[in-house]
């Protein structure tokens, strides 16, 4: 899938907040754009596996994110949960290219092609 | 003069302390442990104050522990000991013809045995001006609240003396914001413990950390009309400091001692059973001179307690043979040992390891095969093996290659710190401090049952003083009890950190820490940037330490406290504006209906705290309905914050026959003053106008209930799982009392209480007392308290709504990003 994806800049990497993150919506859903303190940028589909909850609320730490409804803990890196709970948030590919960040979006999210 | 009579119903001794210090107590604390009901004792103390560890000073100066903290024996353990205790006042005479004591208030007291404990005094340097105001020494708690006084103003500070105590003055005092000099007059810092490589190191780690070192300092004068304004040096320096520290050194106190007759040189002299030239009179501790030794250190005199109870319940003792001595210094993050004599020479041989990386290094200095001494720098941890080698006279020949590598090499246990504790002989000493052995330590964790480090402490004193032998203790009673032991004796806030939130908040005020990643970096936090659960507390705690001059750290609160309303289940948001006292009026009203209509809002509820609710309203929205309501004059509610949310009120005697007092109106003026206050939890109030109770005050944490001649205020309710019925604070009279208090209790919430602890927790933790002693009793700190409320409300009442709405803060927060452009 990820040879197929269609890469579209949102801005620079310096309009999201260190520690802090900002979402963009799809076609079909929204992404949660990440900022780390080390200036890392990483993606995640704005919705926690658990309930839904909105991952680009939640507090930044390392390169994890908690997510504001229940403190589930996720790695921004694999998307995958921490602790002793299970679940995996869904990665979404970026890059930043001279200072502007760049996200792969699938097919369905680009709109090029409707579900269904 | 008062005469107490002889206690003629008991047959037991009189045995009477004259000094209620370490020495002295220890000793009476080994009595008990042998003979509980032998003596009558009664103790004369020159402090006011109960007994406390006198080595945990520089602690107390740095302000990384408090005075609670550091007291050994408290007035509970006096009583029900049956001691008497007279603090405060010293004895001035002793009568030895007729057996009594004559206190300073005239007091007289017979004795049968007396034991002399008067400790030492600080050496004061007769230099011209030593009498100013602004120099003191460094020997007791109210040395240390002149220092506190002075550093609370900051400026220059100049402490006389490097040694032992003179750096640990010097230390405390930066930590507490003064520039500070030391002046020494040896060739370098603590000479008498360290040899010169090792001193050079410290002074180095001292200047490194703002500290001024100058050695071959000679003072001359000490410069100043009434205050001390600086210190002149023979060699014509001059160097300004508006506070003098004498850290020179002691002198024996045998004042008492000489004064009635008593051999005394340069001590009270001693035998080894710890007996002065009168057999009935008795000498422990810093004021004795034994086998022509006198020590200023705390393990002899355990050591010296020790000897003196077995003679005084006469038990078989070898007596005292005097101590071999090892010092640490007490400076966080500053590892420095030494032991026995390092002077070198002679049929001396060294071991020297170095590694300049990590700034270590380590002298061991041997003759025919033992250790005779050892300097160690930055790495301290094999310094209790070496002192045992060394005491135990151990011939070292065939560990000497890899000596300098520690015991963890040497014994090869590969670093395991339980089978290393395990190898220990029975005989080993663990807490240095104290004088506790190992066997001592593994016989009462086995007897008494014990399986906390607190027990452990409570029982045998290992590691109740200075605490750096507490992993070992530890360590010991996980090899004791095997799998039955969980450590755990403070909780740290989170994986994050080892401190817990009362060290925290301690030292974010003791050393003057004003941002997160000084915190971080000061504390030695484990993680870059802290996680979800201490990086809210921590924002708190800066913003509660300095008001008007900490910036707020979005990134560290949680999302409803960073977009100022509160996340629902499916990501909208719920808004809930200021309802004063629970009053609103027909414009207010019709913008809130405006405001459904127009943002399509699809449920308006009526919170329980007198206010309305609108939810579902989505992110983007928010700051457009903000600007609608602020449009009405309506601000946040807070209903979403760790901060005083509602004030209810019932109608009271501005409507109801019943009211006695303007129960809206007061709720309307505390909700005025307090509101956008943070604080470590929600906060609720409420005002009753009748003791009816309308308005359910007494299940919040601050209610106020009318009564026919003024309030009744209470604390610490709270509804919830579980509902807790509020306990009275105190009554008052006039309405500036009800919003003085108010604000004092709010404020020292704020300051005390833990993050996320409710009022509740919070006052069954510490007690009603405590509260009223510092709210109702102490009306000066309760107006001091309601004077720092007031000036962090200077800067918090802020509208967050307004600030989002109209001046544009945080716009990435309601803005999501678009796509520029796709290739």
């Amino acid at each position: 899938m990820t040879n197929n994806l269609t890469w579209v800049e949102v801005g620079p990497a310096a309009n999201i907040p260190q520690q802090g993150a900002r979402t963009l919506q799809t076609q079909t859903d929204r992404i949660a754009i990440f900022r780390t303190l080390d200036d890392q940028i990483f993606a995640l589909l704005d919705r926690c596996p658990h309930k839904q909850g909105p991952l680009a609320q939640g507090i930044v730490h390392g390169h994890f994110v908690t997510c504001p409804l229940h403190n589930m803990v996720f790695s921004l890196e694999t998307g995958e949960a921490q602790g002793p709970d299970d679940g995996c948030a869904a990665k979404v590919e970026c890059k930043v290219i001279d200072g502007m960040v760049r996200v792969g979006l699938t097919e369905l999210q680009a709109g090029l092609r409707h579900a269904g | 003069m008062n005469h107490v009579p002889a206690n003629i119903k008991a047959a037991k001794s009189r045995l009477i302390v004259i000094g209620n210090g370490m020495a002295g107590m220890r000793t009476v604390e080994e009595i008990l442990n042998r003979a509980p009901d032998k003596y009558d004792i009664t103790v004369f103390g020159a402090e006011p104050r109960v007994n406390y560890n006198r080595i945990m000073l520089s602690p107390l100066l740095s302000g990384e522990k408090n005075f609670d903290e550091i007291v050994i024996n408290t007035p509970e353990w006096y009583r029900e000991n049956n001691i008497h205790l007279y603090s405060g006042d010293p004895v001035v005479e002793i009568d030895r013809i007729r057996k009594v004591v004559i206190s300073k208030s005239g007091t007289e007291t017979e004795y049968d045995r007396l034991l002399l404990a008067t400790g030492s005094d600080p050496i004061i340097i007769p230099v011209p001006g030593h009498k100013l105001s602004g120099v003191v020494t460094f020997r007791d708690v109210d040395d240390v609240d002149v220092m506190l006084g002075a550093a609370a103003k900051g400026g220059p500070a100049v402490v006389i003396g490097g040694g032992l105590l003179g750096l640990e003055a010097a230390v405390g005092l930066q930590a507490r914001g003064m520039d500070v000099t030391v002046l020494h007059l040896a060739g370098h810092v603590m000479e008498r413990q360290l040899d010169p490589s090792a001193g050079y190191l410290l002074a180095q780690e001292l200047e490194r950390r703002g500290i001024t070192v100058i050695t071959e300092a000679d003072t001359a004068e000490i410069v100043g009309t009434e205050t001390v304004t600086g210190v002149r040096l023979k060699d014509g320096r001059m160097i300004p400091a508006d506070l003098v520290v004498m850290a020179v050194g002691i002198r024996p106190n045998g004042r008492l001692a000489a004064d009635t007759g008593i051999a005394v040189e340069r001590g009270i002299v001693v035998d080894d059973v710890m007996t002065t030239s009168d057999p009935a009179i008795f000498a422990v501790g810093e004021c004795v001179q034994h086998r022509g030794q006198c020590y200023g250190l705390v393990a002899p005199l355990f050591e010296m307690a020790k000897s003196c109870a077995d003679h005084l319940t006469e038990i078989e003792t070898d007596g005292y043979a005097g101590s071999v001595t090892s010092t640490k210094l007490k400076v966080t993050g500053v590892d420095v040992f030494s032991a026995g004599d390092f002077s070198g020479g002679g049929n001396t041989e060294e071991i020297v390891f170095r590694d300049a990386g990590r700034g270590v290094y380590k002298r061991i200095v041997l003759e025919d095969g033992k250790i005779k001494g050892a300097v160690l720098y930055g790495d301290t941890t094999d310094g209790g093996w070496y002192f045992q080698l060394m005491k135990d006279g151990q011939d070292v020949t065939e560990l000497r290659d890899t000596l300098a590598f520690g015991q963890a090499f040497a014994g090869g246990s590969a670093g395991n710190p339980l089978d290393a504790v395990a190898a220990l002989p029975d005989d080993a000493e663990i807490c240095g401090c104290n004088g506790v052995c190992k066997g001592s330590i593994v016989s009462a964790i086995t007897e008494k049952g014990l399986t906390t480090l607190d027990e452990v402490k409570g029982h045998t004193k290992a590691s109740a003083s200075c605490g750096s032998c507490a992993g070992l203790v530890e360590n010991l009673l996980a090899a004791t009890l095997g799998g039955e032991y969980q450590a755990a004796t403070v909780k740290p806030i989170c994986t994050c950190t080892d401190h817990d939130h009362d060290s925290v908040r301690r030292l974010i005020i003791a050393k003057g820490l004003k941002s997160m990643p000084a915190i971080m970096q000061e504390l030695e936090w484990k993680s870059s940037d802290g996680c979800h659960v201490c990086r809210p507390a921590l924002n708190y705690y800066l913003l509660a330490a300095w008001p008007g001059e900490y910036v707020d750290h979005g990134a560290s609160r949680f999302i409803n406290e960073r977009v100022h309303a509160n996340i629902q289940k499916d990501g909208t948001y719920s808004v809930v504006p200021r309802m004063w006292g629970g009053l609103t009026n027909p414009r207010e009203l019709r913008a809130i209906a405006d405001v459904a209509d127009k943002f399509d809002i699809p449920t308006v509820k009526v919170t329980g705290g007198q206010r309305i609710d609108l939810l579902g309203v989505k992110k983007e929205d928010l700051p457009a309905v903000w600007a609608d309501l602020n449009a009405a004059g309506m601000v946040s509610g807070h209903a979403y914050g760790k901060s005083l949310r509602t004030v209810k009120t019932c109608v009271g005697q501005e409507w109801c026959r019943f009211g006695t007092q303007m129960s809206m109106s007061m709720g309307v003026e505390l909700e005025k003053m307090t509101w956008g206050s943070w604080m470590p939890h929600k906060f609720k109030m409420a005002v009753s106008g009748c003791p009816r109770n309308c308005a359910e005050a007494t299940i919040k944490d601050f209610g106020v209930v009318a009564t026919d001649g003024g309030w009744d205020l209470h604390v610490g309710g709270n509804g919830g799982i579980h509902v807790r019925a509020t306990e009275l604070l105190c009554k008052v009279t006039t309405d500036e009392e009800v919003k003085e208090y108010c604000g004092a209790f709010i404020q020292l919430y704020r300051e005390e209480a833990r993050y996320l602890e409710r009022t509740a927790p919070w006052i069954e933790r510490v007690g009603l007392k405590h509260v009223q002693e510092r709210v109702v009793d102490d009306a000066e700190n309760r107006k001091a308290l309601f004077d720092r409320f007031m000036i962090s409300q200077q800067t918090a009442q802020k509208d967050p709504w307004a600030e989002r709405a109209s001046e544009g803060v945080d716009a990435h927060e309601f803005k999501p990003l678009s796509m520029v452009a796709a290739e």
